[in-house]
């Protein structure tokens, strides 16, 4: 059902009387649009540390409701899901996003929750420095799920010459990772019973800031960042390493220095990005429990292989620096990291039916930890209001301990069902 | 009797004329009428997929373009509307005459911006029978073009022009039925490799367009309904034209990525 700025002027008209719909149907517009999507996810390798075959069971009803302004440049949004999660057997409210658009000249204003995206990378982020859900992305949630909006104001000024976009974020939100609760997780203090987190003290006084300048260089869109916040993922601390009994999770500081570039070049579309993560609170690599700083960098390449199939490849890696003071520090109880550690990616799509199909395969390999994810998926729209979609999160590696290989005995199978009405 | 001889003259005139008009020159006048009419246009175009079944699909957009005033060079803008799931969705297509076009989509519900292979101009576009090359032109030096005929389609008079690509493409040949008088397409036959017919495309209902005032003012005949038929798969696309208005004063500034992610209200409403 799509409702027309008429449908709802027909009823604020039986509600209110002519007055104040008249006003209404002349100077705004609204829209409002829902969706349900029901996601359930089935473990193929046992039951969870809970006892679940299911890592996700539920129901979203997604209402989008815009209301804009037939005058000046303005909108208001909501985007927010009602959710069922059949596991836990709640109800929820999840607001996506939320926010006051406004456009005069140059200047584009976005006051309230929003998602944003930068850099270049296909699911690989650098200048990204924003929220990710990786329990979404891990569990067969759609795409945009895998993004979380943050209470933030973002200004942005336009000129053919220079774009700038500043985002000034108030309320810090963590990235939301897998818990021991879902999924099975490899931890060097499992016998750690007492836990707690310490979030960074973020306000108005204390903001988070990130710039974004770009403009057209040699036919390249290119951009260069500044960060100046915290790490989304929490260090964590026992309260003595030898005879750990508390464990607490905190969020250390985090500036971010990048630049990134993409455009065409040998008949496909070449992106390279690339970052400085100086970590503020531990500069000098003694702190074991903080990461020490990095430098990162990827590079990638798409292009299609015939009609209606694309292949896009990446190389990422990460160098830590001051690797030296890092071994040196390490608790004789923590696994080791590697100095680099690098990710090749592959995707391949392949539309089919006049693209009502749509097969793809995602595929993390790192050559360092020796672990990788595989993400098969079929898409199938049904009609334009109904579609569906199954696919697969594989994961494996030589060790249980670095980042995909623990996740080894998380491997699921996912069926989405989306109507949008 | 001298007013017959006058006409026989004129008629004669125009049909050398005609004749001197080489194939090059009647599809340059063909592309210039049916993609490049007017300094810019703004439309929305209702799109229905429809299969060998009669399931139909709906695509709903506004399209935005701009011609440069002399280099040949396009910029396109389109904003969807409908289905629902991609609505708020914007494709932007920078168009050169002699190299790939850049083209951007700006995927809303994740706030992304990100750049399309340019190899993609044979696939289809948004799941319909069109092809991105379709919707924005092939550049014509990429087939040679030979005059087959004149002769009349729907009591229209027209050219028959058989245009054969320089290196592989979709198609391996092109049959265009070029209306003598306005210069659209009203009918293109496309060939496989295998001479069978792959795909028609009809020009159904055309309208024409007034822009400007007074001595600017200027008619554009317009395609106000289109339709594509894949006669393999029986699968076809329709499309209509709700409104179209040309030289609206779009500036180049316009076609960028911060009109992708916020376009302005008069655009799209």
């Amino acid at each position: 059902m799509r409702w027309t700025a008429a449908t709802i002027l027909t009823s604020v008209m039986a509600l209110s009387g002519p007055t104040l719909s008249q006003e209404l149907g002349d100077d705004f517009g609204v829209d409002i649009e829902s969706f349900l999507l029901g996601t359930y996810t089935r473990r193929t390798s046992g039951k969870s540390p809970e006892g679940h075959k299911f890592i996700l069971a539920e129901e979203r009803l997604r209402l989008d409701l815009s209301v804009w302004s037939e005058n000046i440049e303005a909108e208001a949004r909501v985007k927010l899901d009602g959710v069922h999660d059949s596991i836990a057997g709640e109800f929820d409210i999840d607001l996506r996003e939320a926010y006051l658009d406004y456009s005069a000249g140059n200047w584009d204003l976005r006051l309230g929750r929003q998602i944003a995206t930068w850099g270049v990378g296909d699911l690989l982020f650098i200048n990204d420095v924003f929220p990710k859900d990786w329990v979404s992305f891990f569990s067969g949630r759609p795409l945009e799920y895998l993004k979380l909006g943050v209470d933030s104001a973002r200004v942005n000024y336009s000129t053919s010459a220079l774009n700038v976009e500043f985002i000034i974020v108030t309320d810090f939100r963590p990235d939301t990772l897998p818990t021991p609760r879902r999924f099975f997780l490899h931890d060097d203090f499992s016998s750690i019973a007492e836990r707690m987190q310490v979030y960074p003290d973020t306000g108005l006084d204390n903001p988070e800031l990130a710039l974004r300048m770009y403009r057209r260089i040699g036919g390249f869109d290119a951009s260069a960042y500044a960060y100046r916040g915290y790490w989304r993922s929490p260090s964590q601390a026992p309260d003595d390493y030898d005879v750990p009994t508390q464990m607490t999770y905190f969020f250390p500081r985090l500036s971010v220095y990048g630049v990134s570039a993409q455009g065409q070049a040998m008949g496909g579309i070449l992106s390279l990005e690339g970052g400085y993560y100086d970590s503020r609170d531990d500069n000098a690599g003694v702190n074991p429990a903080i990461d020490n700083s990095e430098v990162r960098f990827l590079l990638g390449y798409q292009r299609q292989l015939s009609e209606d199939f694309t292949i896009g490849v990446q190389y990422y890696a990460e160098i830590m620096i001051d690797f030296g003071a890092y071994e040196r520090a390490l608790p004789t109880v923590s696994t080791p990291r590697n100095k680099y550690r690098d990710i090749a990616t592959v995707r391949l799509t392949r539309f089919l039916k006049y693209q009502t199909w749509l097969l793809s395969l995602f595929a993390f390999y790192s050559p360092a930890d020796q672990d990788y994810l595989l993400q098969p998926q079929v898409d199938y729209k049904v009609s334009d209001a109904f579609s569906a979609t199954l696919g697969a999160n594989l994961f494996g590696g030589e060790k249980q301990t670095t980042f995909l290989g623990q996740f080894d005995r998380n491997d699921n199978l996912y069926l989405t069902l989306r109507y949008d009405f | 009797m001298r007013l017959t001889l006058l006409l026989a003259c004129i008629a004669m005139t125009a049909s050398s004329v005609a004749l001197s008009q080489s194939a090059d020159e009647i599809m340059e006048a063909s592309q210039r009428a049916y993609y490049f009419a007017g300094k810019d246009a703004k439309g929305m175009l209702k799109m229905a997929l429809i299969d060998r079944k009669g399931n139909t699909r709906q695509r709903v957009l506004t399209m935005l373009r701009r011609n440069h005033e002399n280099s040949g060079e396009q910029k396109y803008f389109m904003y969807f509307h409908e289905p629902s799931d991609v609505r708020r969705l914007t494709f932007m297509i920078w168009k050169y005459p002699k190299r790939d076009d850049d083209r951007w989509i700006y995927v809303p519900a994740v706030d992304l911006i990100r750049r399309i292979a340019a190899e993609d101009k044979y696939s289809s576009f948004v799941g319909s029978d069109f092809s991105y090359e379709d919707v924005s032109g092939r550049d014509l030096s990429e087939d040679t073009h030979s005059l087959l005929d004149d002769e009349t389609l729907d009591d229209r008079n027209v050219f028959v022009i058989e245009s054969i690509p320089l290196a592989p493409a979709a198609f391996t040949r092109r049959v265009s039925w070029i209306d003598k008088e306005h210069f659209l397409p009203l009918k293109i036959e496309y060939y496989d490799a295998q001479e069978q017919l792959q795909r028609i495309f009809t020009a159904n209902v055309i309208e024409d367009i007034a822009a400007g005032e007074g001595d600017d003012r200027r008619v554009h005949p317009t395609a106000m309904k289109r339709t594509m038929e894949n006669v393999r798969t029986g699968h076809r696309t329709e499309v209509i034209v709700t409104s179209v208005n040309y030289d609206v004063g779009l500036s180049d500034d316009d076609f960028s990525e911060r009109h992708m992610r916020r376009p302005p209200r008069e655009w799209i409403r």
